[in-house]
């Protein structure tokens, strides 16, 4: 009796549907990717059973780190030289065509006004590496304020949200809605994380 | 068996053929790079945009004349402590109402029941006013302010300390 004989396959196997998906799945996430923006600081947002979405554009970020700094950020490149022009004028300061390119490129920032120009100044690495103080936010000297102001005026549409840490003090969250009350703003956005609804009460 | 692989070695010997190529290539390095981009396309990516939550200040009356007061059998006051306590009393807190000030916390044994209790439920005018200290933490007031949406309470207001709060939660701490 013949022995059986096993039939042997070719191993290599065609890969080009495999190819195939796998480029068309890099040209998707290509395409959709919006590159995470760079933080200037680490903030821990908590966590809500709320759903709403933040708006892709039109928004004015108030980010509150947990020692108490309060930064800005607004979005729209031709807005934020807009804003700086104004910012400028108005403290009587100057920035020249580079600063105002390099402001237009800042996801935000947390200087005051005085110090801006140094710190524009500065390239990538150093600008990361610099302690930002905060904008100033007292009621002697509320930049911030102004900073919000001069972005409505803009931009009639912007949104306000607030992205605050979660140590952070209250006080200084009070503060920061304070400056938003003054100017009547009395709806703004709270950032948080995703966090189950509880399927009882 | 032995002849065919006879053949099979002597391949070379015999007559002189074209070498054929094989047409297929090997794809491997092309799969490991695609897979290399998608991975690292998925991770830069952010896929979901941050969660808000809106919030409605009231509205600051310039001649507070104009306002009308919560009666106190409509009122409630939660007051956030610091580390993350709870402080909640029913009516304004004046100090000739005596308000019982009680402690609770964050969970849904706490705070929640308190806003679904018919106490809270049943009166459609209670407002719920939040009154942090300011040594409590930003995330006390997103937690108290989400548990007012989970509970489906609509009138709430954040407002500020007052004197007489602080003092009721001195004593109540002090006890």
């Amino acid at each position: 009796m013949p022995r059986v004989k096993v039939k042997r396959n070719n191993p290599s196997l065609d890969m080009t549907p495999m190819v195939d998906l796998f480029f068309l799945l890099v040209t998707f996430f290509m395409l959709t990717a919006t590159a995470r923006e760079e933080e200037v600081v680490i903030v821990d947002t908590p966590s809500s059973v709320s759903e709403i979405k933040l708006p892709d554009a039109n928004v004015i970020t108030l980010t509150v780190d947990k020692n108490d700094r309060v930064f800005f950020g607004v979005d729209g490149q031709q807005t934020k030289k807009a804003l700086l022009d104004k910012i400028a004028s108005k403290y009587g300061v100057s920035f020249n065509e580079k600063e105002s390119k390099t402001f237009s490129l800042l996801s935000n920032f947390g200087v005051p006004v005085n110090q801006l120009k140094s710190y524009l100044a500065m390239d990538g690495t150093q600008r990361k590496n610099v302690n930002q103080p905060g904008i100033p936010l007292d009621s002697t000297n509320n930049q911030l304020r102004d900073w919000i102001l001069e972005t409505r005026k803009l931009n009639q549409k912007v949104v306000i949200a607030i992205k605050g840490d979660v140590d952070v003090s209250y006080s200084t969250v009070q503060k920061v809605i304070e400056t938003l009350q003054d100017q009547k703003v009395n709806r703004f956005n709270l950032v948080t994380d995703m966090e189950a609804r509880p399927k009882s009460l | 068996m032995a002849e065919i692989q006879e053949k099979a070695s002597s391949g070379k010997g015999g007559k002189k053929r074209a070498k054929k190529h094989s047409t297929k290539i090997d794809m491997t390095p092309m799969v490991d790079l695609a897979a290399l981009l998608i991975t690292f396309f998925m991770l830069t990516t952010t896929f979901s945009k941050p969660q808000t939550m809106e919030i409605n200040m009231p509205v600051k009356e310039d001649n507070p004349e104009n306002q009308i007061p919560v009666k106190a059998s409509n009122a409630m006051t939660i007051i956030l402590g610091e580390d993350d306590k709870v402080f909640y009393y029913f009516g304004l807190g004046a100090p000739e109402e005596n308000p019982e000030v009680v402690e609770t916390d964050y969970s849904a044994a706490g705070i929640r029941k308190v806003l679904v209790s018919p106490r809270v439920k049943s009166n459609p005018k209670m407002t719920v006013m939040i009154k942090p200290l300011e040594t409590s933490r930003y995330k006390n007031m997103v937690d108290i302010l989400d548990e007012l949406r989970i509970t489906d309470t609509k009138k709430f207001a954040l407002v500020d300390i007052t004197d007489t709060d602080k003092q009721l939660v001195k004593t109540k701490l002090g006890q």
